[in-house]
């Protein structure tokens, strides 16, 4: 799977130099970041860890880059690590009492649920500096646009492809390590891996940590490339979802499968809105739930996974 | 004491029990069936624009609306049983809670296909009521007494009839139950018809003091399942009071700074709770 990803990242990083139109190259980055975001999210759900906060992940570090760069001048550059800081730092407020307490499964799902909410409800509340409901734009800066982090569409790309290889690589290294065996039993038993001497909280605050980080990095970087930040769409129980769904379609157990999930939810998307348009609000969600539903039902381990199970079903054992 | 503080405890406690409804349907279900129905505001908001459909659109009294509410949501609930909850009983807990996110969209997405993203009102409003020095809104009021009502129907049920024990039998072991001869299919059933009954009745209650758009949901859906973990998921009668309390908290956060963070203060005291009481603030 990793020659397929470095495949991918060598053709992704050539791409722009086809000269492709704006219209393709901006569906490109909004794929990239967001699957970053949901190779994140996979990175805790397929050890069974579902987190519906990562909403609150994502917010957290949008508003503090856009806040520090609106209110104190500080570039994205500095700001991104910043509000992704910030963004793990809550996710170790949230996460290191429920795994003390051992607060799991549907518990563990509706505590991280009311985190996102909480977010999403103190960005609205604190509107003289977020512009509450109706969004923020990070002031333009067109003669300073490095430092800004503002360029045109070919220099986003590259960024993308960096932030999205970046997560890939963290997958991959969390992959050979002890650790996702250690998560792996964890996931099965906690009584039993605790046993045989796996230091259980420490194993799930790292993943955690790690997976809020990488999720709050893609929400950073999205809502700096749209250059427009709304708690709607970066915080609270909607955005949840959408990672989660996203996750989910693609395969939360393989490395690729979440990106293919963002390119598939993307793609799905665009062609709701091109072919609806405005004359059948509500015709996106509508089928969006029933995919998610269909999903879940028939393609449990979503696209990857089904291809997967193909190719290796001949084989005896995995 | 301040009249003003004191009005926004009575307002709380009004608001609890409209929280109330919801929060017992969902421990119902949750008890029973082992299921958290994510898209259970969903439900209530489809009853919600059901009310308002008939009695604005097709003309039929109120009483008759809110009669015909009750049955299609209860519908609603055992079609959302048999179609997505029951082929994934014996997957992941978060599988299901997962497919009925999902269906929490399509509900979404359906209500804004069909009545557009406005916001509707009933247009049914009765003068307030001054009750010493504090001013109590009518509907409110009788909202607060019929869900009392309806939470008090639910109780002699579960207590006093044959299906009814048999789910308190249910929720308290699902593995011995089936061997006293009780199918567990069927009671699944029953409880699922009976959780959307008690969104039926939520909406009607709520019918009457909001307006309902598409997203109304997820106003008050989010709060009902922090609600249902502080109580406990699955204890009813943790439930019912977590509701009033978490409903004061709202109400004098309101009094004390404003609506947004009062609701950022009740989050809060959910997330304090479950580091405190991981199994719920009423657990035995």
């Amino acid at each position: 799977m990793i020659r397929i990803a470095i495949a991918l990242f060598v053709a992704l990083a050539a791409l722009p130099l086809l000269g492709l139109p704006d219209y393709f190259l901006h569906l490109g980055i909004a794929t990239m970041l967001s699957a970053l975001s949901f190779t994140g999210w996979a990175l805790m759900g397929r050890f069974g860890l579902v987190s519906f906060g990562h909403g609150a992940f994502i917010g957290i570090a949008a508003y503090t880059m856009a806040l520090l760069w609106n209110e104190v001048g500080l570039s994205p550059w500095l700001g991104v690590p910043a509000g992704v800081a910030l963004a793990v730092a809550a996710a170790a407020l949230l996460a290191y009492p429920c795994f003390r307490l051992r607060v799991v499964g549907h518990y563990f799902a509706l505590v991280t649920l009311a985190a996102g909410e909480i977010v999403r409800i103190l960005i609205i509340a604190l509107r003289d500096h977020t512009g509450g409901s109706l969004g923020m734009t990070p002031r333009l800066a067109p003669d300073n646009s490095f430092a800004a982090m503002q360029f045109d569409k070919h220099g986003f790309w590259w960024l993308a492809v960096a932030a999205w290889g970046f997560g890939i690589l963290v997958w991959w290294w969390i992959d050979r390590s002890m650790s996702a065996k250690a998560l792996a039993a964890i996931s099965e038993d906690e009584d039993a891996a605790a046993s045989i001497g796996i230091r259980v909280t420490r194993e799930k605050m790292m993943i955690t940590l790690i997976s809020a980080g990488l999720a709050a990095l893609g929400g950073a970087l999205g809502a700096q490339y749209r250059l427009y930040l709304n708690p709607e769409s970066l915080a609270g129980i909607g955005i949840s979802l959408q990672i989660v769904f996203g996750a989910l379609a693609g395969g939360m157990y393989s490395m690729l499968g979440p990106t293919v999930g963002a390119a598939f939810t993307i793609a799905l998307e665009e062609t709701l809105r091109v072919s609806f348009g405005t004359a059948f609000i509500g015709a996106a969600p509508l089928v969006y739930g029933v995919l998610l539903v269909l999903f879940i039902l028939f393609l449990p381990r979503g696209i990857v996974g089904w291809f997967e199970r193909k190719r290796w079903a001949p084989r005896v054992g995995r | 004491m301040d009249p003003f503080l004191l009005e926004a405890i009575v307002n709380g406690i009004l608001l609890g029990g409209v929280f109330a409804l919801p929060v017992l349907g969902l421990n119902l279900v949750f008890g029973v069936v082992d299921v958290v129905w994510l898209c259970y505001a969903e439900l209530v908001m489809v009853g919600m624009y059901c009310v308002w459909f008939l009695y604005t659109q097709a003309g039929w009294p109120l009483i008759a609306a809110f009669a015909a509410c009750l049955p299609v949501v209860a519908g609603l609930g055992l079609l959302l049983h048999q179609l997505v909850v029951r082929p994934l009983l014996s997957s992941p807990p978060i599988t299901q809670v997962l497919a009925t996110g999902g269906v929490l969209f399509i509900l979404q997405g359906g209500a804004m296909l069909i009545f557009g993203t406005d916001f509707r009102s009933l247009g049914v409003e009765m003068p307030p009521m001054e009750v010493g020095e504090i001013f109590v809104s009518g509907t409110k009021l009788i909202a607060f007494v019929a869900a009392l009502v309806g939470a008090g129907l639910l109780w002699t049920f579960l207590k006093f009839t044959y299906v009814g024990t048999a789910i308190r039998a249910i929720a308290r072991d699902r593995e011995v139950m089936p061997l006293m001869g009780v199918d567990p299919r069927r009671i699944y059933l029953v409880a699922s018809a009976i959780g959307g009954t008690l969104a039926g009745l939520a909406a009607c209650l709520l019918v009457v003091q909001l307006d309902v758009h598409p997203f109304i949901g997820l106003s008050f859906g989010p709060i009902t399942f922090m609600i249902c973990v502080m109580g406990g998921l699955g204890n009813m009668l943790g439930g019912f009071l977590a509701a009033f309390l978490m409903g004061v908290i709202i109400s004098t956060g309101g009094f004390w700074w404003n609506t947004e963070m009062s609701y950022v203060v009740a989050f809060a005291c959910f997330i304090v709770v479950m580091f405190a009481r991981p199994r719920g603030l009423f657990a035995r």
